[in-house]
């Protein structure tokens, strides 16, 4: 039964070795920043008739297990879900509960990103109910794979690749699952209100296209129309009232909070300089960051530094904060676009702000888009598990091959003007700035400035970037200098940590070719 | 029967799901066998062998030959490693004079007597996690501090800690200080950190002249000892009332004493009163330090402002410290260093009136004038020194060119 026995490895264009087929299909192996052009015709869900649909719109169904009867649910089918939910998220498993006790095996399941709270799938899969997982695994979830239990192989994807993935026909999703914080008995669906609101729902809108079947859960239902809507009903089958898709408490935090580390505040501090002094702190200009400590961190001294010099950015990209709410009602930037609301505030204002705006992956990140916004955001930052002295960066896993965070909108965003990593040099005593990275995630030439609390290192392909801070008090280093002093300061170099020579997953690059293998640990 | 022998299990340092850059280790000593080490470490992948046989030098260096050794380490550097392991040793009563040494960086230049003193970080001994990148932040000082921060449990360990910090880390351009322990615990302190010259020995709770003569003599007894020649200074922090009466002659009591300094937390303790924001309460206390330092030709620096919270609390109780005639003051946390060097740093108005006057006095000096004049005025000597001075110090703190 093993394909992964029979993996036949070959050499991609980054020269990492990585398997011609995955889970029974075969792969094309990565061949460079913007070289793989496929041609055809998308992927296209099956013709519908209206009229087999009730006249009265109203889809609503006993319950998930129904629901999954008539989608024709059996062996082997591809299930998905959203993550906007994050730890929160009730209804993933719900369905795949459902399914078990339907007694259907060899599911593959799809989500966007999967989270620790869902770790009772690894029971599904001993029992054979889920077969893999194609999509983010980290924690218990992560570990189950690189160990080698799952029987499938795990594909990592962006948020961008899943979106390629669909679109392209690489995985057809038989089932989709949407968990909506508020719809109608049509199907429409809206996620900034409700009792488990989660802000945008951008992450489910190709699998309410593409998937043969839609099923939507909610605990919020109303009466036609939900207005507005993100998710529209004409592609949804069935819809499921549910008392809870999610614990609200694990859905948004509260409050998010900046760090108080000072190291990591003086990255913070140096990225902000950085935009500034290079110039790309210009009014009309954008960016995008996240929610990690050092991300919004940087994001308020930036806004000092905006007030300051009288700046104001067209568009700022989401996911949304408090800080970023903040810049937005300050006058600070034109417009949130958003793919994923992080906390109380983000919610709040999509749902009251017509200048903060749900995205998707379609609009952001599909490499099968005429286009999409990463690339037009004038500097993004980002973490990173480790970066080379390449400026080539991992961030699924960490340095001993463990899986660890998902790729996320990571991969997509390295497409930005200037892609800065913030990131320490070195944490505990494991380097960071590394010879090679254990997990090849992103293109060292999509990779333009990587600061850490030692000083900040500029690609040396960006010669404009160099050119243009020139004359700043910020310590400009080479990164292979950081790197000797982390070493140093670390007792010398780390010994390569010992892993397994069956792949147990693969990490695709944004247009669907294999960028690396991950590995089984031992 | 086996005859009994008096074994003691030593231990040290700290493990846990929330401790980061530290270790602990358990030292069993046996009658007899090997020595066996069992070794966990989140590093282990990667560090795994150079911990293992950075403990089986250091155990053999400290002439442990039987025992059972437990290394629970949570991704501490070389330097913590030796530190905790002899630590652990001495605690289990072996290795007694023998020291486990990191490799030495190159020492930084001696600190100049005079040198900027705006800004002294406080990092807890017993916290290796905060030395590593404690010289990022830019502060005139650093000070590895083993009195008020380190429980009296600790004191030993920390002591062997700070030591080893002062050869392995680099501090950069910090002043490298060492606040000791109160007398007579602070000459044991001595004993370990006097070998590895840092540039200043902070000595807490002194209320007479003979407690810096006595720390003073046993410094240079050290220095004679391992033919260390540099300068190490002395900066005595009053913290009584009777500290405070008794300044001048601390300040005084030895060539090596190049600051004066007050701890309010003590002082106001000392006097029963509260301690205030406006600090109304020390203000005599604090006026008499800047008086007998700069009777003594010191420099007079101000104790901590606590609150990490309060930045507009803290720039305001820096810029009154300024205007009372302190030179610096000390600091909690590192975002507090930035807001207390713009409070120390002359106002542009100030670079700018001794800019003219220093102009003033050079085309004096060249036209061979005794008298320097501003437009219609006559400058003072004193007001000409005054000048100078702030103008070499304005060009420290990169202010002037």
């Amino acid at each position: 039964m093993s394909i992964l026995a029979r993996a036949e490895m070959i050499a991609n264009a980054a020269g990492r070795m990585v398997p011609e087929a995955v889970n029974g299909r075969l792969q094309t192996p990565y061949m460079g920043v913007g070289k793989y052009r496929p041609g055809g015709s998308k992927a296209a869900p099956p013709i519908r008739s209206a009229s087999d649909y009730p006249a009265s719109g109203d889809k609503r169904v006993a319950d998930l297990e129904t629901a999954l009867r008539r989608c024709g649910l059996r062996d082997g089918m591809v299930i998905s879900s959203h993550h906007h939910l994050r730890d929160g998220d009730r209804v993933a498993l719900l369905a795949l509960e459902a399914a078990s006790r339907i007694g259907v095996k060899d599911l593959m399941w799809f989500p966007s990103a999967s989270f620790p709270s869902q770790k009772s799938v690894i029971e599904l899969m001993e029992s054979g109910v889920v077969d893999h997982i194609e999509g983010s695994m980290n924690g218990p979830l992560g570990d189950y794979c690189t160990q080698g239990r799952m029987r499938g192989m795990g594909v990592l994807r962006s948020h961008g690749g899943r979106w390629q993935a669909i679109q392209d026909g690489e995985v057809h999703i038989d089932i989709a699952v949407i968990a909506a914080p508020t719809a109608d008995p049509f199907g429409n669906c809206d996620g900034s209100h409700g009792k488990s609101a989660c802000g945008s729902l951008g992450f489910a809108l190709a699998d309410s296209i593409y998937a043969d079947h839609v099923i939507v859960v909610t605990d919020n239902l109303m009466p036609f129309p939900c207005i507005p809507w993100q998710i529209q009903g004409n592609n949804v089958d069935y819809v499921v009232e549910v008392e809870s898709i999610g614990d609200p408490s694990k859905i948004v935090s509260g409050t998010t909070q900046i760090t108080r580390s000072p190291d990591r505040l003086r990255i913070a501090d140096f990225v902000a300089r950085f935009l500034r002094d290079a110039g790309i702190m210009r009014n009309g200009f954008s960016f995008q960051a996240g929610a990690g400590g050092i991300a919004l961190a940087f994001v308020s001294y930036l806004k000092q530094m905006m007030k300051q010099a009288g700046v104001k950015a067209r568009f700022v990209r989401g996911g949304s904060t408090k800080y970023l709410v903040e810049m937005l009602e300050e006058g600070l930037t034109d417009y949130i676009l958003d793919g994923q609301t992080f906390d109380l505030d983000g919610v709040r204002s999509l749902a009251e702000n017509p200048r903060h705006v749900a995205t998707s992956p379609f609009t952001s990140y599909n490499y099968h888009s005429k286009g999409n916004f990463a690339s037009m955001v004038d500097a993004v930052v980002l973490g990173a598990t480790e970066v080379d002295v390449n400026f080539n960066a991992n961030v699924v896993t960490h340095s001993d091959g463990r899986l660890l965070h998902g790729i996320g909108g990571w991969q997509n965003c390295l497409s930005s003007g200037c892609t800065i990593l913030a990131v320490p040099s070195f944490r505990d005593r494991i380097p960071v700035i590394v010879d090679e990275v254990t997990t090849l995630c992103g293109p060292g030439e999509l990779i333009d400035v990587v600061v850490t609390e030692r000083g900040i290192a500029i690609n040396p392909r960006r010669q404009d970037l160099i050119d243009a801070v020139r004359g700043s008090k910020l310590p400009i280093r080479p990164l292979p200098e950081i790197k000797g002093e982390v070493e140093r300061i670390c007792g010398g170099k780390p010994q390569r940590p010992q892993r397994g020579d069956r792949p147990v997953a693969v990490v695709k690059w944004v247009d669907g070719t294999v960028l690396d293998t991950v590995w089984q640990i031992i | 029967m086996t005859v009994a022998i008096e074994t003691r299990i030593g231990e040290a340092g700290h493990c846990g799901p929330d401790i980061r850059s530290d270790l602990h280790v358990r030292i069993e000593p046996r009658e007899s066998g090997r020595i066996e080490i069992d070794l966990e470490s989140r590093v282990k992948p990667y560090y795994g062998e150079a911990i293992r046989r950075q403990a089986e030098e250091a155990l053999e260096a400290l002439g442990v030959q039987h025992a059972r050794v437990q290394i629970h380490d949570e991704g501490a550097l070389p330097f913590v490693i030796s530190a905790r392991i002899e630590a652990a040793a001495r605690r289990a009563g072996l290795g007694e004079g023998t020291r486990v040494l990191p490799n030495q960086i190159p020492l930084p230049k001696p600190s100049p007597r005079d040198r900027l003193r705006r800004s002294r970080l406080y990092v807890p001994g017993s916290e290796p996690k905060y030395f590593i990148n404690a010289a990022l932040h830019g502060a005139d000082a650093i000070i590895l501090d083993l009195e008020d921060s380190v429980h009296p449990a600790e004191k030993d360990a920390a002591r062997l800690l700070v030591r080893n910090a002062l050869r392995a880390v680099d501090f950069l351009n910090c002043e490298r200080m060492v606040r000791i322990n109160q007398l007579p615990l602070g000459l044991e302190d001595l004993n370990e950190i006097v070998p590895e010259s840092p540039d200043l020995i902070l000595i807490p709770k002194v209320e007479s002249r003979n407690q810096v003569v006595e720390a003073d003599h046993r410094i240079a007894a050290i220095k004679g000892d391992y033919g260390i020649t540099r300068p190490i200074w002395i900066m005595p922090i009053l913290e009584s009332a009777l500290g405070i009466e008794n300044a001048f002659a601390v300040a005084t009591a030895s060539e090596h004493v190049v600051a004066l300094t007050i701890g309010l937390e003590d002082y106001t303790a000392d006097l029963g009163v509260v301690k205030t924001s406006s600090g109304a309460e020390s203000l005599f206390a604090r006026q008499r330090v800047v008086n007998a330092a700069r009777a003594a030709g010191l420099q007079a620096i101000d104790s901590v402002f606590g609150d990490v919270g309060d930045m507009e609390g803290l720039r305001a109780w820096g810029l009154n410290s300024r205007a009372l005639g302190f030179g610096g003051m000390g600091c909690v946390h590192p975002l507090q260093i930035p807001v207390i060097h713009e409070a120390f740093a002359p106002t542009p108005a100030e670079v700018e009136k001794a800019r003219k006057i220093v102009a003033a006095y050079d085309d004096a000096q060249q036209k061979g004038l005794g008298v320097v004049s501003l437009g219609s005025k006559m400058i003072d000597p004193p007001v000409v020194q005054r000048a100078l001075k702030l103008m070499a110090r304005a060009y420290e703190m990169g202010l002037s060119e």
